[in-house]
């Protein structure tokens, strides 16, 4: 009887012991935890402060290709050589697929290359040709609101840049993983929630086109009775019509 | 990477964009710019999709493809764009957005700086008859 109450108290003992660790353990856990807690914060402290002092090389990559896009922007809208300036709009849109691609935005990055850098420049540069823009430098290409565009340009930029770093300073975009923007998710967000904007998109391209052969078609039927009526007009605009009309539908179709 | 990376360039961006769009004269050189503006829009709407998605989980990737209808509206815009300013060209022979000033309130159409070539035309046709007159 004695023996089995030892026996009992022992193992109430032992049961206590057992609690005991485990209370132990439970505050190992807990120091653990915090410690993780602690470590987790530190690192989110890093994050925050990961300041733009101590970039990564994402960032300076990003910075560099940043630094040729806007310079590349801003001999776009300064330059007086108008074919340079759509030459170097190049220089600034394959900038910007570059930065995609940085941004782990492949597949807007290669469409930026085939759609911008491939056809609207090769069809600014067919415009500028039409419009028999000046090959040298033509000094009438800023007018004469100049100095205002310049003061409206600078006050934008100062408040947006301002704005934006005053909202978006210690907001950290994860770039590891998987990238956002492969073929595969794009492609499965656009036909799976976007389908119906794609298709009215398609129709909207389709309507441009529409439009754009009719404007070109419209004033070839129009020029040709002015042509003949108005002998005295500018010869110069007159004989080339027919052969731009047909350049631009070309150029048209092609797109 | 740091949001502010991106933002910051996308409103440099613009703000060239809206600097060419007021300071140039030639038609085709304000398309381009706009074609600068509505790519800084593109950066923005990229880096914010890339954020969204990482931090928010969104799935839907609007901000791609908010891009993607944005690449193809701003082609359809540069086709009618060019369109129109050949017209223009065509009618007028300039693509000076200066001397297009028909339409300004308060604006003489006579005046020799809004329809240059018109009168131009007319000087030469003056001058014409005057020689056939003498002749």
């Amino acid at each position: 009887m004695t023996l089995a109450a030892t026996v009992g108290s022992l193992t109430t003992g032992t049961t206590h012991l057992t609690t005991g660790t485990t209370d132990l353990a439970t505050g190992t856990t807990n120091l653990v935890t915090r410690t993780t807690n602690l470590v987790t914060g530190t690192a989110h402290l890093a994050a925050e402060s990961r300041g733009f002092l101590s970039p990564t090389g994402v960032e300076i990559a990003f910075l560099l290709v940043g630094l040729v896009t806007f310079g590349a922007a801003v001999i776009t809208v300064t330059t007086r050589q108008l074919v340079h300036a759509a030459l170097w709009l190049v220089v600034a849109l394959g900038g910007l697929a570059v930065e995609y691609l940085l941004l782990t935005a492949e597949f807007i990055a290669w469409v930026q290359v085939l759609i911008y850098v491939g056809s609207v420049v090769v069809l600014l540069l067919f415009g500028l040709m039409l419009t028999r823009a000046p090959i040298g430098r033509s000094p009438d290409a800023d007018s004469g609101n100049r100095p205002v565009a310049l003061a409206v340009a600078v006050v934008a930029a100062a408040a947006l840049v301002w704005v934006v770093v005053d909202a978006f300073r210690t907001t950290w975009i994860d770039l590891d993983g998987a990238p956002a923007g492969s073929t595969e998710v794009t492609g499965a967000s656009l036909f799976q929630h976007w389908v119906l904007p794609f298709e009215a998109l398609s129709v909207l391209l389709l309507a441009a086109l529409v439009g754009a052969i009719v404007l070109s078609r419209k004033a070839k039927a129009e020029a040709r009775p002015e042509a003949d009526a108005a002998a005295t007009a500018p010869a110069s605009t007159a004989p080339d019509t027919p052969g731009g009309t047909d350049t631009r539908r070309d150029t048209e179709g092609a797109r | 990477m740091h949001l502010a990376y991106p933002a910051v360039l996308s409103a440099l961006l613009f703000c060239t964009g809206l600097y060419g769009v007021l300071a140039r004269r030639n038609a085709i050189l304000v398309l381009m710019s706009v074609e600068l503006m509505l790519n800084a829009v593109n950066l923005n709407l990229v880096a914010f999709d890339v954020w969204l998605s990482r931090t928010a989980e969104e799935t839907l990737h609007s901000g791609q493809a908010l891009t993607l209808f944005t690449i193809a509206i701003a082609a359809a815009e540069i086709g009618i764009g060019l369109a129109i300013v050949l017209a223009v060209y065509r009618n007028r022979g300039t693509s000076d957005i200066d001397k297009l000033r028909d339409t300004a309130e308060g604006h003489d159409p006579d005046h020799p700086d809004g329809d240059a070539t018109d009168s131009d035309a007319s000087a030469t046709k003056a001058a014409a008859e005057k020689a056939e007159a003498t002749a």
